[in-house]
């Protein structure tokens, strides 16, 4: 579980983040979601531990992140697996050479041990023959599912990512949003993911919190976002045609 | 009166300042980012393989430029000196000596470094540069892995293999002046290899060596500077190369002038 108490962030005279609350629960899947400038990847990379909050606290199962000394923190980061928008793989390294890094990297592993966990987590991923290959051979799509196997081979205890699906066609957005949620609760992880697709919110978000100019300015559930009044909110989440008919739909149908 | 009132405001105005500021800025950067390389090391076994690759790409890779290059300056110092020799009074053998000595001194340790600094310096701020903008490297910090000593680290120790880069530079060189003398008529081979051997100081070759070593370090560090801390696209990466290529020449050419002042002087 994460817990966040009234995080601010600014960068000279730009405060971005103006006092976030909230808390990611365990097994769930999270979502961010707001407008381009609203404070999601700052908030995120606040949560990876890549940006110190100015004010404000990030607690971990209990661990408040600025109370630990430096080497807690290089051991925190590595229960932490990340999915970055444009797959961040190693172009020097190979399918199997992305996924075995951070085995490689922290722990003792002999390498049949690492060859066992890379073949299982890339089979979970559905990615079986593309070992050899290297991350420009592969289609977008791939990709992620490689970041995604890179993410998760350690066994992480938080799982964030960072527009899983931009720049995929619908049919493997849906497929790679139905495989974060399931590994969230295969492996009961605190997931927690950056998104601008509205697919993905009501499809998976167990948890949405809704940003506007650096305040949360909303926090519920994918059923609930289809009854708020928010304004904000459904400015947001219903500015295509498309939505606002599935959101009369359902109202609809709840009266 | 009044130029010195402008230069003094122009040294005061705040476009200068900021600029200042930028730089000086920009130098404390550098030297924590030296710092931040030698701590919380890379597990050996990785550590040893990226090494590896480092001193194929960045010495090896450079073998055939740096071989290319020195066979014609020895070539062109060897031809320039003999047609400046016009007295009869002035023995042949001076010619080898002038090549040995320019060789030596400047060309091989000097002139291949800033060749590098083109080749290899560019190569490193692009590759860097392109690991920033595809988030490889914030990739490598989420995962609690200190990206700097991974990246920079295997850079500065493979370029510790650059002196014996200079020495074929050295041997090479002074074998081009030697083609240059002896099938260009300028000298016979006897009284070149004669100059070769006159008065020579082995203090030259250490002292070539320890500008060569000093100057691998410039070269392994400052591109990777400005490919580390770049921002922006694809458009910055090729910026960056540009800049990084000028910024190690410059600290190249001062720090030559330094160490000589220092070990000759």
């Amino acid at each position: 579980m994460i817990e966040v108490e009234n995080v601010h962030k600014s960068f000279g005279e730009h405060h971005v983040l103006k006092g976030i609350s909230t808390a990611f629960e365990k097994g769930k899947t999270n979502l961010i979601i707001g407008q381009s400038g609203s404070g999601k990847t700052v908030f995120l990379k606040c949560l990876l531990g890549l940006f110190e909050p100015d004010e404000g606290q990030i607690c971990y199962n209990g661990q408040y992140y600025s109370e630990l000394s430096i080497k807690e923190r290089r051991n925190l980061r590595q229960e932490m697996g990340m999915v970055f928008q444009g797959s961040a793989l190693f172009d020097s390294m190979t399918v199997e050479g992305n996924v075995m890094f951070p085995l490689d990297m922290f722990t003792n592993q002999s390498k049949s041990e690492m060859q066992d966990r890379v073949d299982f987590v890339l089979k979970r991923v559905n990615l079986i023959d593309a070992h050899k290959k290297f991350p420009a051979e592969i289609s977008g799509g791939m990709q992620k599912r490689v970041a995604i196997a890179r993410a998760i081979v350690m066994n992480p205890k938080y799982l964030f990512c960072d527009e899983p699906n931009s720049g995929l066609d619908p049919k493997t957005a849906i497929l790679i949003d139905n495989l974060i949620h399931e590994i969230t609760q295969e492996y009961d992880i605190t997931t927690v993911i950056n998104t601008h697709d509205m697919n993905s919110v009501m499809e998976i978000g167990e948890k949405i919190i809704f940003l506007k100019n650096g305040f949360k300015e909303w926090e519920g559930t994918n059923k609930e976002i289809f009854k708020t009044d928010n304004q904000a909110v459904t400015d947001f989440v219903y500015s295509s045609e498309l939505f606002k008919k599935v959101r009369q739909m359902y109202i609809e149908e709840r009266n | 009166m009044k130029v010195k009132c402008s230069t003094i405001f122009l040294f005061l105005s705040p476009q200068v300042h900021n600029k200042r500021m930028k730089y000086l800025e920009a130098i404390g950067k550098y030297f924590i980012m030296i710092w931040e390389v030698f701590k919380k090391p890379t597990k050996w076994p990785i550590m040893r393989s990226l090494i590896l690759k480092e001193i194929d790409e960045l010495i090896f890779g450079a073998m055939g430029i740096i071989i290319f290059i020195s066979f014609f300056i020895g070539g062109v110092v060897t031809i320039q000196t003999a047609l400046n020799l016009n007295s009869p009074f002035l023995p042949k053998s001076l010619i080898g000596f002038a090549t040995r000595q320019s060789v030596i001194l400047e060309f091989a340790p000097t002139f291949t470094s800033i060749i590098m600094a083109g080749k290899v310096g560019s190569y490193i701020t692009s590759s860097i540069g392109t690991m920033r903008v595809t988030e490889q490297i914030d990739a490598l910090e989420v995962m609690g892995v200190n990206s700097l000593n991974y990246l920079v680290f295997p850079k500065i120790i493979a370029t510790m293999m650059y002196p014996f880069a200079v020495a074929v530079s050295m041997f090479v060189g002074i074998l081009g002046g030697w083609v240059a003398a002896v099938f260009g008529g300028y000298a016979p081979s006897g009284e070149f290899i004669k100059g070769l051997q006159m008065d020579f100081d082995s203090f030259h070759v250490t002292y070539a060596f320890i500008k060569s070593i000093v100057f691998a370090f410039v070269i392994a560090t400052v591109p990777s500077f400005h490919g580390y801390y770049m921002k922006g696209g694809a458009l910055e990466v090729g910026k960056a190369s540009t800049t990084s290529f000028v910024w190690t020449s410059v600290v190249i050419i001062i720090v030559n002038y330094v160490l000589t002042q220092l070990l000759l002087g």
